[in-house]
């Protein structure tokens, strides 16, 4: 992971290299040309890449602030600025947008955390104690990765419901039952992240805790999860994330519009007849819906990104 | 050693923990589940033997996630294989004594000059009041009142009861109580019927009257056939295929059958019906087809962008880097549902703007584009950070040595980068290909697999195999869980199968340490 990152090397005889690559015959020059020079190419090919990667949030931005606020009268570009569609979103009594975002943030939220919870405890038996089995259960875990809890989506539907018969509160249509749901997913693709950093963590430093008498409760708690704190907000980001995203199960088990997350109830907006007219104040509430995210990865990037492609470059 | 305050903590924390699962246990209990009561017991004791105890050390550690994982991972994938080899679903969800009853009790016909019930309708408190189990709250013209569901009939404790004056409850603690505007939205309210223990049945008349009647079919046990003498002569039913046949024709059935095994049926119906296995095999190709491409297309566009930035003269890049991460911050379900706008025919910017007017989302060709174009956005910018950061590990030296032997920058990137660029993001390649084989969100928030033009109309131009299972399970009027639930397993194991050669070939094999 830390390559990844890492900075490029950079070595006298490149800028030959890659004036040779673009096809230049001048001489290496030692100091570096900047904007103009040879990579005026890169640029303009740059900005084709950035006008493909930003005409849709564009767009986002010009129907949310569309006066009229339809999606026949959206356009590209701003056509004006106006807050029409975030007062419609909010005055909209049978769309609780507020509740919506509530519940996207307290699922993702909690669910974030058991996650990252359940991952370290388990990431710290696999790195640091020594049983039967472990080599075994870490390739579960992997196996298990390849069959995402979705594909078996009729049989929670159907315990789920269960559930609901004998304890309402745990059961479909509310936030804990989903969560629960969720957490079944929680060891897995984590542990093998979160064991990797926990074994870049120094054994030594437990042995001498151990001289000096400390508990594993108290090496876990106390020392060892300080010293992985960034692979846990690692993880805490994906996995919030990537239940802040998570259309199926919430579909499926939240059907109140008071208990839907923004996914769901932003989807039955884009449904019926009169999704024309309700364009506008739904790019308003995508818009809004965005941010948490958007924000999370520009300000964690470097984690993010990381924790992504961990395992690929060595 | 251990502290008395941590040990108190440590006390602290078992006891609530049991007491949680004591309540649980309670619960399922009252409602009759004797298997999860027996899980929730061993659930608990097995609480008790790790975290009492000073032994098993790992175990304290692995103990939450692994009860998590075998109650909402492990226990759902065996359900779905056991359910796969039943006919649950619409028409099929109750046992055959449920279905009896409930023939038995929809028969009843009013006999005149019977006193009927005030009725309220209701669910059960904290039940949903436009999906959850419907309750009839009844009030005899004696003032007794009585609960009724389609279960059986009850008496329900007066205290904390308010009546109007003709009779009609007004509340119940327990219950929570439909007004007349949801009680309308519930079509399911006409065909309750509440089963009485002298084989009769309570059904509603209206919004809030009740009568309770005579059935006009009975049960032989003896000969498992059901009689219904409302017709001449009376009409004799027997047990085939889950439901009850009319002896003397046998198109005639009542609607409500039951949930039996059927072996493998539903699998043989995968190969063996036509239309389903010709559209199974076009799902299944096309399936596979998103998934090559989106992977292919994103990796290339990524790679591409890549090594466009990899120069080190070029400056600005952390702008550009944060940028075009954009497409891959935006939660997936804005993404496709913007897209999905913005295909629109008639409206869509994009027809707009490239002056057409194709029917992105209504015919089979453009769906499946559409579809690709809105991955290859989403996907993009996933791929460029992975390569970026792939061609930064390739060491300087190589490409020197290939400057030196004289290979162009054509072939410096054929021969050299390229390799070394696939073994570092093979492994995320795979994982994508795997992500992408089961990509419901999207699909289903784009076209929800349509159009649906083909000669079988439960099978969508654009769908997957994860969004026809999904269909087959909540959409439409008539759920099949049992078939739904085989469409599951084989994706299990296409993916299985699939997945196996990488499995094989992935390095973390080697690395456990």
């Amino acid at each position: 992971m830390s390559t990844v990152n890492a900075p490029v090397p950079t070595d006298p005889r490149l800028d030959s290299r890659v004036g040779s690559e673009t096809g230049s015959s001048t001489p290496a020059s030692p100091k570096r040309s900047g904007l103009g020079g040879r990579v005026w190419w890169r640029h303009a090919l740059g900005l084709v890449a950035l006008a493909w990667a930003l005409f849709p949030i564009l767009f986002i931005w010009s129907a949310a602030t569309n006066p009229s606020g339809t999606l026949n009268t959206a356009s590209l570009w701003p056509s004006g600025f106006s807050t029409a569609n975030f007062n419609t979103l909010f005055s909209d009594t049978s769309r609780p947008f507020w509740t919506w975002y509530k519940n996207s943030m307290i699922i993702s939220f909690v669910g974030a955390i058991g996650a990252v919870f359940i991952g370290a405890c388990a990431a710290f038996a696999f790195s640091r104690l020594r049983f039967k089995g472990r080599r075994g259960g870490m390739m579960f875990l992997l196996l298990t990765t390849f069959f995402p809890a979705l594909l078996a989506i009729v049989a929670m539907y159907i315990i789920f419901a269960g559930i609901s018969d004998a304890l309402p509160s745990f059961g479909l249509n509310t936030l804990t039952g989903l969560i629960l749901a969720y957490l079944g997913g929680a060891l897995g693709a984590n542990v093998w992240l979160l064991k990797g950093y926990f074994d870049t963590v120094p054994r030594e430093l437990d042995e001498a805790a151990i001289v000096d008498g400390a508990s594993h409760v108290r090496i876990f708690f106390t020392m060892t999860l300080r010293l992985v704190m960034p692979i846990l907000v690692t993880v805490f980001m994906l996995v919030f994330v990537g239940l802040y995203g998570e259309f199926m199960l919430a579909s499926v088990f939240l059907t109140d519009v008071d208990t839907q997350t923004l996914g769901v109830g932003l989807y039955g907006m884009t449904l019926g007849n009169n999704a024309n007219e309700l364009f506008g104040p739904f790019a308003a509430g995508a818009l809004l819906g965005s941010i948490p995210v958007m924000l999370l990865y520009l300000a964690f990037q470097k984690q993010l990104v990381g924790g992504l492609t961990t395992g690929s470059v060595k | 050693m251990t502290k008395p305050i941590a040990l108190a903590i440590k006390w602290v924390l078992i006891i609530a923990t049991l007491a949680g699962i004591l309540w649980i246990a309670a619960k399922l209990a009252a409602a009759g589940n004797v298997t999860a009561v027996v899980i929730a017991g061993l659930v608990g004791m097995g609480i008790l033997a790790v975290y009492a105890t000073r032994r098993a050390v790992p175990l304290k550690y692995l103990v939450p996630g692994l009860i998590f994982m075998a109650l909402f991972q492990l226990f759902p994938v065996l359900y779905t294989a056991n359910l796969s080899l039943t006919n649950y679903g619409d028409g099929h969800l109750n046992t055959k004594e449920q279905s009896i009853s409930d023939i038995i009790a929809q028969s009843v016909r009013e006999v005149p000059n019977t006193p009927r019930y005030k009725m309220s309708v209701a669910t059960k408190e904290g039940d949903s009041v436009t999906t959850g189990d419907l309750v009839l709250l009844l009030t005899k013209p004696d003032g007794s009142t009585f609960v009724g569901d389609k279960t059986g009939l009850k008496p329900l404790d007066a205290a904390g009861v308010e009546k109007t004056p003709v009779g009609k409850i007004t509340k119940a603690p327990g219950y929570s109580i439909l007004n007349a505007r949801q009680v309308n939205a519930r079509k399911d309210l006409q065909s309750l019927a509440v089963p009485t223990s002298d084989g009769g049945g309570v059904k509603p008349v209206g919004l809030s009257e009740a009568f309770e009647g005579k059935s006009s079919v009975s049960y032989d046990a003896k000969a498992d056939r059901l009689t219904d003498t409302s017709t001449q002569p009376p009409t004799v039913y027997e047990p085939r295929d889950a439901r009850w046949v009319n002896t003397a024709d046998a198109s005639q059935s009542f609607p409500q059958g039951w949930k039996e095994g059927i072996g493998l049926s539903n699998y043989t119906r995968i190969l063996t019906d036509d239309t389903i296995r010709s559209g199974f095999i076009k799902i299944f190709i096309w399936n596979v087809v998103f998934a090559v491409v989106s992977v292919l297309s994103t990796f290339l566009l990524g790679m591409l962008i890549a090594l466009l930035f990899n120069d080190p003269r070029l400056r600005g890049k952390a702008i550009y880097r944060s940028l075009l991460i954009l497409p891959y911050a935006l939660p997936g379900f804005v993404t496709a549902l913007v897209w999905k706008g913005m295909f629109n025919q008639d409206y869509g910017i994009i027809n707009q703007t490239l002056g057409l007017s194709i029917d992105w989302l209504g015919t089979d060709f453009g769906a499946k584009a559409a579809i690709l174009i809105t991955n290859l956005w989403l996907g993009f910018p996933y791929m460029f950070i992975v390569c970026t950061g792939a061609l930064q590990s390739i060491p300087q030296d190589v490409r020197e040595a290939a400057t030196i032997d004289g290979a162009n920058a054509f072939r410096t990137l054929r021969s050299i980068i390229m390799p070394l660029l696939l073994v570092a993001v093979g492994p995320l390649l795979l994982a994508s290909f795997a992500f992408n084989f089961n990509n419901f969100g999207l699909i289903y928030l784009l076209t929800k697999g349509g159009p649906f033009s083909g000669v079988d109309t439960s099978i969508g131009s654009s769908d997957l195999l994860i969004t026809y299972a999904y269909r087959l399970a909540f959409s439409g009027t008539a759920p099949n869980y049992g078939f739904a639930a085989a469409v599951s397993v084989v994706i299990f194991l296409l993916v299985a199968l699939m997945s196996i050669p990488g499995f094989r070939r992935t390095k973390a094999l080697e690395e456990v340490n």
